[in-house]
């Protein structure tokens, strides 16, 4: 068990997708599919559509906020997005399109590609399932 | 965040689903950077408006929360500049599909209780705070010009987060709401004697080294509100500042700017100047379509045009952005008329930066604003040519 702090409500479950690299939604992800297109990003290629991201935090335009919406709109979001330290353009997009968020995790030595974790924002907790 | 009773209640819904929404931004925004408590606002301005930044979801976004009736606009909010004219599109040349979704953002922030006047210089037309009063803005240029000219309190907002205060009417107490973080960080001794498109010069230069930081400007002459409107407009773009002075212009620069020893000095020639204003341009020579007003022209800018070419023929393009407000003013004066007998266009509500100008024929661009020169490369990939307005405008 993990303790975090809530930056947007809700709880969900998911398989991680992790990275080291902050993203950013505008120009770095395609909203249609999901996938991460920006090129010198080390998820480039992969898709988050209904994974929970784990990444250090956002980058980038704030027009970003309005790509995440975009994409929960589409179908193509995350289930739930961790962020070491959140940053305003992540954190307005998530509670705009009530996606759960959470940031400063008390530990991240579990939270590897793969995992299978449930992000519960209200209590400020994530589970590592399997 | 420590939350009042009612603010409680915003938050857990009890006045509706905006407002729960709006409280969920601003309290994540007040956690993120570490502040104490909400305070109330006296005004907001929004940005996110042109369908170019926002496109198809920010339309969405807004046509939702404008559907829950709850969420209404509690302070004097104004827009930030759209993507086309929106009375006068057609004549202009913008295409007609995007002139449409620009209209239906407008009339959900309408819906939302935002005034529909879409401009970056809104202290212009009635959105006026008073001196250290606290408010959520988001147009970097106007963040510079309300915080440095006027006095009041902003932090350099995103756009939900300036809609979201608005509908509140609070935004979270950090950053520079606080006199303890409005302190001078840098002194910069301008030798040169400044004229027009020198000041925009200046803010790109010193942007450049000061980053988020709060400059202090000794210069040799008085600014006026024209060329203060340049200066901040091109700090805020080429870096990312809220807040400067000028000694014995602004406000609280005897008090506050000098509350901590600052130890960074620059000092800016004549020659740096000059080579700044030349760096600014990418093509040399007459641009097709000449742009002023960024940020949006004043009434006096407006006259100074309409003399220069007033019983003339213009061969280039030329448009003067504003706003409705600046416009109908120019209507009344007569300077309308003078610049459309040259050939030239009063063109509201717009810009050359969130203008669709990419799709409407034009190559090269000339500006007298260095915030317009930064961006019209990036956002539209146009060429520019920066020079004061009398170089740039080409007669027959």
């Amino acid at each position: 068990m993990i303790k975090c702090r809530k930056i947007s409500r809700g709880k969900s479950t998911g398989e991680l997708i992790v990275s080291n690299k902050p993203l950013s939604f505008l120009g770095g992800v395609n909203p249609d599919s999901g996938v991460v297109i920006d090129p010198h990003h080390d998820l480039s290629g992969q898709c988050i559509k209904d994974k929970i991201l784990f990444i250090p935090g956002g980058k980038g335009s704030t027009v970003g906020s309005y790509v995440i919406f975009q994409m929960k709109k589409n179908g193509t979001a995350p289930k739930a997005i961790i962020c070491l330290n959140a940053e305003p353009i992540i954190a307005t997009g998530a509670i705009m399109s009530d996606i759960p968020m959470v940031d400063s995790p008390s530990s991240t030595d579990n939270l590897i590609n793969g995992v299978t974790v449930e992000v519960d924002c209200n209590k400020g907790l994530i589970h590592i399932l399997f | 965040m420590f939350l009042t009773h009612d603010e409680e209640k915003m938050c857990n819904g009890e006045y509706g689903d905006t407002v729960r929404k709006s409280m969920d931004i601003l309290v994540a925004l007040g956690d993120i950077y570490g502040a104490e408590k909400f305070v109330d606002i006296s005004s907001a301005q929004v940005s996110g408006v042109s369908y170019k930044t926002i496109g198809q979801a920010g339309l969405e976004y807004l046509e939702d929360l404008a559907s829950d009736k709850s969420g209404y606009a509690t302070i004097p909010s104004t827009l930030n500049p759209a993507g086309t004219d929106l009375d006068n599109w057609s004549e202009l040349g913008f295409p007609a599909d995007f002139a449409s979704k620009q209209t239906d953002i407008v009339n959900a922030y309408g819906q939302l209780g935002i005034s529909k006047t879409c401009t970056c210089t809104p202290y212009l037309i009635g959105n006026v705070p008073r001196f250290r009063d606290h408010i959520s803005w988001s147009e970097s240029s106007a963040v510079a010009y309300v915080n440095s000219v006027i006095g009041a309190r902003t932090n350099r907002e995103g756009g939900p987060g300036a809609l979201a205060a608005a509908i509140v009417g609070k935004t979270p107490l950090y950053g520079f709401h606080l006199d303890e973080n409005r302190a001078s960080t840098l002194i910069v001794d301008v030798e040169a004697d400044l004229n027009g498109a020198d000041f925009g010069a200046l803010g790109y230069a010193v942007g450049q080294v000061v980053g988020d930081g709060i400059p202090y400007f000794k210069l040799n002459n008085v600014p006026t509100n024209n060329d203060l409107k340049s200066l901040g407009a091109a700090l805020a773009s080429s870096g990312a500042v809220a807040l400067y002075y000028v000694e014995n212009v602004t406000p609280e620069f005897d008090t506050i700017a000098l509350s901590n020893e600052v130890n960074d000095n620059m000092a800016v020639s004549t020659e740096d100047i000059k080579e700044t204003r030349d760096k600014l341009s990418t093509a040399s020579g007459y641009a097709d379509l000449v742009c002023l007003g960024c940020p949006h022209a004043s009434l006096e800018e407006i006259k100074d045009v309409a003399n220069f070419v007033c019983g003339k023929n213009i061969s280039n393009e030329l448009w003067i952005c504003t706003s409705i407000n600046i416009k109908a003013a120019a209507d009344r004066m007569g300077y309308t008329k003078m610049i459309e007998n040259a050939g030239g266009h009063i063109v509201q509500d717009t810009c050359m930066v969130v203008a669709p100008i990419e799709d409407m024929g034009y190559e090269s661009v000339g500006v007298n604003s260095a915030k317009a020169a930064n961006y019209v490369p990036s956002m539209c990939g146009l060429k520019v040519i920066y020079n004061d307005f009398e170089n740039l405008i080409k007669f027959d």
